[in-house]
């Protein structure tokens, strides 16, 4: 969790300059302006934090406008699944972007926007529990079973959950080499995510199709990497 | 008030406010206090005035019962007509249930010719125009025409009346809607033997209706009822809601709620009143058959495919409560259905 708090994580120090003069003079130098150093990943940080809360602002603004109308509940739900969604397809950008960019510093972030993605998931699902059903678990139990929307929705957080437990170093590292293949589950996700908002809508699907575009946008890349790998690697062998 | 007749303005007016203190004497002075609330309740409480309708279909429909305040009125008297949203104060409805706001009713809508947004309708409806308005009636009746809405509506009594709405996506209002019941107007156009349903269409405006600009649903949107049903005093043509018109968003300057049926029944903006023999196929049911069907008949037994509808949110509360069979309506309007399974009126 150490990645939460900006400027705080092994990341940071690891983009100071290398050095081998330990003078206190040489530490607290200021670093070269021409080289990203810690200052411009902090900058990083803190600009993904405030990304990150912008559907607080709104929802603020929203309260303060007109009181989130007149079905409120329903538009607290919208709200967090709506920016679940955002952010687990921006999580989903981090890497197509950062290869075509080459602004690699990127992967510093996507951890934190997955973890926002997945607490405004969790938020969306306790609203829905919790303040929609009242926790009547038999109705709860029968929409996970019989909706298709629903059981799309509960799979996708489930798929998540599992990610967001192994974010941390300790677990990186332990996992090694399967903990990039589980962390493969977030494409599944991001599948369901959208076929839940699809499966949701009464006709108008505009929106459900346009974050099943973005989702495409954000997977073919991958899609293509992977099959320029293995010809590659089949060449060498 | 373009609706009513110069005359009903102020007869309305003094019949209202002496035939509510005649009840008070009727009623006995004891309770005084407690009966103020319960007279006013009365006025609006259809669902039990008309529990006691002798016989069904067109014969005793035409006996049936003013909707509303029949304990206040004699023959032959107006009825009462609250003005203005101030006269619905301590108004409930006949199961003892708050109105929802003006606000909540006028803001959060399902009007997809103006957006598929809840607030949608009131954001974007501002540049249609609900006046003037000419509505057609065709198909097998012997008064078919075109008619301005004032001539339409000038020969018929218009009454407020205290309903749930029952929205298919499971959440609800108590509103007090203002209109014509549709009998009256469905029986001046005369239609004939052939006449077995009537189908309703509503305009065709995208450049007033932003959300007609899309193909978001099949325009115009089209909705149908049984004959039976267009005959039932519950059903109403309505005009207003908390004693003024209607406002865009809410489907002016023209619509129909069938307060036992699902929301999406209420077309609005009506343009078109046709009588057909074969049954309307409606555009929900054009557009889902799956998920929607014609009668639509608010049942918490029948989940729809993607939600249950047992239980439904009273916007402005928190708690969910039960859904009643046909609305809270049974008693009055389940004769309607007798012999057909209700897992098909869907």
């Amino acid at each position: 969790m150490r990645g939460w708090i900006p400027g705080r994580s092994t990341e940071d120090r690891r983009d100071r300059p290398l050095t081998t003069d330990r003078s206190s003079e040489a530490r607290n130098a200021p670093l070269p302006a021409t080289r990203p150093g810690v200052n411009d990943v902090r900058r990083l940080k803190v600009v993904t934090w405030l990304l990150c809360l912008v559907p607080f602002f709104w929802l603020a603004w929203r309260i303060f406008d007109d009181g989130l109308g007149a079905n409120p509940i329903e538009e607290l739900i919208h709200w967090a699944g709506r920016s679940a969604l955002v952010l687990l397809l921006g999580a989903l950008a981090v890497t197509p972007v950062r290869r075509i960019t080459g602004f690699n510093r990127l992967i510093l972030i996507r951890r934190l926007v997955g973890l926002f993605a997945f607490s405004y998931a969790c938020l969306h699902l306790l609203l829905y529990a919790v303040v929609d059903q009242g926790l009547a678990w038999s109705f709860i139990l029968e929409d996970v079973a019989e909706r298709r929307y629903i059981t799309a929705g509960f799979s996708a957080f489930l798929a998540l959950v599992p990610l967001a437990i192994t974010s941390t170093k300790g677990w990186i590292r332990r996992l090694g080499k399967r903990w990039a293949r589980l962390h493969r589950l977030v494409y599944l996700a991001g599948a369901l995510a959208v076929l839940h908002f699809y499966w949701r809508v009464k006709a108008d699907t505009l929106w459900p199709l346009v974050s099943a575009a973005v989702l495409l946008t954000l997977l073919l890349p991958r899609v293509w990497w992977a099959y320029r790998k293995r010809k590659a690697r089949r060449a060498t062998a | 008030m373009i609706i009513r007749t110069k005359k009903a303005i102020p007869s309305s007016e003094i019949t209202s406010e002496r035939h509510y203190l005649n009840r008070r004497d009727f009623v006995g002075a004891g309770a005084a206090a407690a009966l103020g609330l319960e007279a006013a309740r009365r006025v609006l409480m259809p669902g039990e005035l008309l529990g006691s309708v002798p016989g069904r279909g067109v014969a005793g429909v035409q006996e049936a019962p003013r909707g509303i305040g029949r304990p206040l009125l004699r023959s032959g008297q107006e009825p009462i007509l609250r003005n203005g949203r101030q006269a619905f104060a301590g108004i409930t409805s006949e199961l003892d249930e708050e109105l929802n706001s003006y606000e909540d009713v006028t803001s959060y809508n399902n009007f997809y010719e103006f957006g598929t947004g809840k607030d949608d309708p009131i954001r974007n409806s501002g540049d249609f125009k609900p006046r003037p308005w000419t509505i057609a009636v065709s198909g097998h009746c012997s008064k078919p025409g075109n008619y301005q809405l004032e001539d339409f509506l000038k020969p018929h009594r218009m009454e407020d009346r205290v309903y749930r709405h029952r929205c298919v996506e499971a959440w609800s209002m108590v509103i007090p809607w203002r209109g014509v019941p549709l009998a009256d107007i469905v029986r001046a156009a005369e239609p004939t033997g052939a006449a077995r349903y009537v189908r309703f269409k509503t305009i065709v405006r995208p450049e007033e209706m932003p959300g007609q600009r899309r193909r978001i649903l099949p325009w115009p949107y089209v909705e149908g009822l049984r004959m039976d049903e267009a005959m039932h005093p519950l059903t109403l043509m309505v005009t207003g809601v908390y004693g003024e018109d209607a406002p865009n968003q809410n489907g002016a300057p023209l619509r129909l709620i069938i307060p036992w049926k699902y929301g999406f029944k209420g077309v609005k903006s009506i343009v078109s009143m046709e009588f057909v023999e074969e049954q309307p196929l409606n555009t929900w049911q054009l557009q889902n058959s799956r998920e929607y069907g014609f009668f639509a008949n608010v049942n918490p037994e029948v989940s729809h495919p993607r939600w249950s509808q047992a239980r439904e949110r009273r916007i402005g509360r928190l708690r969910r409560i039960p859904t009643l069979p046909f609305n809270g309506y049974a008693a009055d309007v389940q004769s309607l259905y007798a012999g057909m399974d209700p897992r098909t009126l869907y």
